[in-house]
């Protein structure tokens, strides 16, 4: 029996947008309110969960098409790269530098590299989250 | 008076959710369970919300939001495989 799912389908079309704003706004919210990266990570992970859910997994294969474990290598080169590059500038590992600076749409805006160790985190989170639901999913 | 009002409002939301866990446990189908389990989520977004205004505090309206959007998804993956015996399929045209 083919069931038909066309309510679920498009409640995940449209919300899913909503989850990941939200996910992004957690994200960028993470120095100055609760978030950050790992919520946001997870959060990113579970509104592509929701399209798993909705579809299958060679649709959403078909939407994003890339392999989530090289998301993580490169979330842990983002993080390892922001810890070592302070090495460059003769300063203790995982020194964080910041400044502010005058963004045309935003005015005044405080641009941090712990925001660079962030977004590392985020794509490890997600890398991880998707290729543990993936792995899980595709085996029969 | 405020606080009062908040303090019994949040008695009768914990009240509520010990009917909703007396169904979770009693129960008989599974798809009562589920449905117990998914009014608790909505239950606990009113207690944290409460909770929020009791302690004088807006970083709690972040977990509000996130309660809502995990209660849905988990919902939605206990219907389907109610209704399918899989949560993740491959390939749904098979």
């Amino acid at each position: 029996m083919k069931t038909n799912d066309v309510i679920f389908q498009t409640v995940a079309k449209v919300v899913f947008f909503m989850i990941i704003f939200f996910a992004i706004h957690l994200f960028f919210a993470g120095h100055y309110y609760p978030g950050g990266g790992f919520v946001g990570g997870l959060l990113t992970a579970g509104a592509i969960v929701l399209l798993l859910l909705a579809f299958d997994i060679k649709t959403v294969q078909h939407g994003f098409p890339l392999d989530f474990k090289w998301l993580i290598g490169i979330g842990l080169l983002f993080s390892a790269g922001t810890a070592t590059g302070s090495l460059i500038f003769n300063v203790p590992f995982f020194t964080h530098a910041y400044n502010y600076f005058h963004l045309p749409l935003f005015g005044k805006t405080s641009l941090h590299t712990a925001m660079l160790f962030d977004l590392g985190v985020y794509f490890v989170v997600i890398g991880v989250t998707m290729t543990i639901i993936q792995t899980i999913g595709e085996s029969e | 008076m405020i606080e009062a009002v908040l303090q019994i409002s949040l008695v009768v939301l914990a009240a509520a959710m010990i009917g909703l866990v007396y169904r979770l446990v009693k129960g008989p189908t599974v798809p009562d369970r589920v449905v117990a389990l998914d009014a608790m989520g909505v239950n606990l977004v009113s207690i944290t919300a409460v909770l929020s205004m009791l302690l004088d505090t807006s970083n709690y309206l972040e977990v509000i939001l996130l309660i809502g959007i995990l209660a849905f998804i988990g919902t939605v993956a206990f219907a389907k495989f109610l209704e399918k015996g899989e949560v993740v399929e491959y390939d749904r045209d098979q």
